[in-house]
């Protein structure tokens, strides 16, 4: 025995780290037919090992002070050795966050792997996504731009709109009656401590639910269904290292080609990661000529801006732009298809996906321009069409007409 | 319900309810500790105190021009109203959504046609009633404003397309639900504005 092998037989006797390691890599089966849509949850955990790391070093020079916090991070990028690449990786990152995860979302969304028994990830996931959007709202006030106080104030005024407690919770929010200094410093706590920990407490629940239940794959069908007599092995499984982790660093690089490009070319990618606006520091007194939010809030502010007020109230526009998110969380049961896979669904499912998915995007889109009322029109519809994905889904799903699924995955 | 452990019958029932009473004598202290914390979070005194009145001096304000003075950190106008912009005011009730301003969006004694103490001057917190942006001022009429030609003047919110008139009243089929908020104010003397306290001392 290897002095190296008593070492692990030391630390085994005390801390299951060759038990942990078999059960969530060396001997975790993930099935073999994983393709290109299986990159983005490894890639979304790089990413946040990226903003935490950059994040930290952010903090070493970022004053969290409306006085000194633009200054702050002006002195980040010109005096800071390397400071603008550290500042740029977190700005980057933020937005390829958001990249990473609609694709993995997506992919959810294709192959059905939300359905039974995989309800729970995909709420710890939709979970993610909101801590996710908090997260990226709150440091977005951080450097104390035009567009980072507009923003904000925007926002903030949403909880403003609920009815009766409304204008006191926008007030406890704020910790003042304007977006001020008081804001800005638990803001910068939230952003900084409270979230990212709730972010990694949820990406655990996530990734155990996951080893728990077993990966889905683009087939949809359960390979813990044909296990090998004798070892009880999946006969369609393979372990997760090294097939996987070989194949994930071929997208991390991949991945890390495209964040480079963004990096070093376009860090403000023509104003959709960075905006012009917010190069101006905060200014109470003005409000900049278009305000639009980041490209990827985008969609939901584009419903929000759908609805007319009510009642003499904007609270039924922030009910739609909630409920376009709660309703993801019902997606496990709003679904009654036969199978799980776009494979073997029928044409209802894929044209109404196609529909969502084009809605999305149109959404996304309408959200950065100024609201005139041809392009209201337009969000309305768009908005109804991303409502009906989710309200007509237990209807259009049991009506389909599906393929049988096969027994073992294909290819 | 009951069970032996070492020889001994355990009354289960009892343990039931201890540890129901224990959980909920727990919930009850994690509750008390959070109520510091979450009132930590409300304006503090400071806050509270920074919001002392404004007094700005209007003798420059020319007729047809606007001034933008802070208060509470937020923007306040005072625009010097010309009397063809008075006239116009009345023109356009069809158009607004509280034309009377019945809304409770004013003091009581600026519930009137002009929204304001003297008609000429407008004196209005600029910050939009949908979602807080700062309109901003078209008050040219017409054309020369870039909204339209029979534009009676007033104020356009960039954020979502509200506009307001010259008394800041906001039109139909905008997002901003009610009129902008007209300050407590009061005239120390004639060419002397103070914003933030009327003399009820509000």
């Amino acid at each position: 025995m290897s002095a190296l092998q008593k070492m692990m037989g030391w630390v085994d006797d005390r801390f299951p780290l060759t038990a942990t390691y078999k059960a969530h890599l060396s001997e975790y089966y993930a099935p073999k037919n994983f393709n290109f849509w299986y990159f983005f949850g490894s890639l979304a955990l790089l990413v946040l090992v990226l903003q935490i790391v950059t994040g930290i070093f952010l903090t070493m020079n970022y004053k969290p002070d409306a006085e000194l916090a633009f200054a702050s991070v002006e002195y980040i990028m010109r005096d800071v050795d390397w400071g603008w690449l550290i500042r740029y990786m977190h700005s980057t990152g933020a937005s390829m966050f958001f990249v990473v995860v609609y694709l993995h979302m997506f992919r959810g969304l294709m192959y059905g792997s939300y359905r039974k028994p995989r309800e729970l990830i995909w709420i710890f996931g939709v979970l993610i996504y909101l801590a996710l959007m908090a997260e990226a709202f709150l440091g977005y006030l951080l450097p104390w731009g035009q567009m980072s106080f507009w923003g904000a104030q925007v926002i903030v005024n949403l909880f403003a709109a609920v009815p009766f407690i409304g204008e006191d919770l926008s007030i406890w929010i704020r910790g003042d009656y304007v977006i001020s200094d008081a804001t800005l410093s638990r803001f910068c706590a939230f952003h900084v401590i409270a979230l990212p920990l709730v972010l990694l407490g949820l990406v655990v629940v996530h990734l155990v639910a996951l080893h728990e239940v077993g990966s889905n794959n683009p087939d949809g069908v359960e390979i813990k269904k044909n296990k090998d007599p004798v070892t009880h092995i999946p006969l369609d499984g393979i372990p997760f290292h090294p097939y996987y982790t070989v194949k994930d660093i071929v997208g991390v690089i991949v991945f890390l080609m495209v964040f480079s490009a963004i990096l070093f070319f376009g860090p403000e990618m023509g104003g959709y990661f960075l905006e012009a606006n917010n190069f101006i520091p905060a200014d109470p007194l003005k409000t900049p000529q278009h305000i639009a939010p980041l490209w990827y809030f985008t969609p939901f502010y584009a419903i929000l801006r759908a609805v007319p007020p009510m009642f003499g109230s904007q609270f039924p526009g922030v009910v739609a732009m909630g409920m376009s998110i709660v309703l993801m969380f019902f997606l496990p049961w709003l679904d009654r298809g036969k199978v799980k896979s776009i494979r073997y669904r029928g044409p209802i499912y894929k044209i109404m996906l196609a529909l969502f998915v084009v809605s999305f995007i149109g959404l996304g889109y309408l959200g950065l321009l100024p609201s005139t009322p041809l392009l209201t029109i337009a969000a309305q519809v768009f908005s109804v069409i991303y409502f009906l994905f989710f309200l007509l889904m237990p209807w259009y799903t049991s009506i389909d007409k599906t393929k049988p699924e096969p027994e073992r995955v294909t290819g | 319900m009951s069970q032996e452990a070492n020889g001994q019958k355990v009354d289960t029932s009892k343990r039931k309810f201890l540890i129901a009473a224990t959980s909920a004598v727990g919930g009850v202290a994690a509750a008390g500790v959070a109520v510091p914390l979450v009132m930590s979070m409300l304006p503090s005194a400071r806050a509270k105190a920074a919001g002392a009145p404004v007094e700005v001096d209007i003798s420059k304000v020319e007729p047809g021009m606007l001034l933008t003075v802070e208060w509470r950190g937020k923007p306040v106008w005072v625009v010097n109203r010309t009397k063809e912009m008075l006239d116009g005011l009345s023109k356009i009730d069809s158009q607004l959504t509280d034309p009377n301003s019945e809304q409770p969006q004013q003091p009581e004694y600026c519930k009137n046609a002009t929204r304001s103490i003297k008609p000429e001057y407008l004196v209005a917190v600029g910050i939009c009633t949908h979602l807080g942006c700062s309109p901003s001022e078209k008050l040219k009429l017409g054309a020369d404003s870039g909204l339209g030609a029979d534009w009676p003047g007033g104020f356009f919110c960039p954020c979502h397309g509200s506009r307001f008139d010259l008394a800041a009243r906001v039109f139909k089929n905008v997002p901003a639900p009610t009129n902008l908020v007209i300050p407590p104010h009061q005239y120390l003397s004639d060419t002397r504005l103070l914003i933030g306290v009327d003399t009820k001392g509000a």
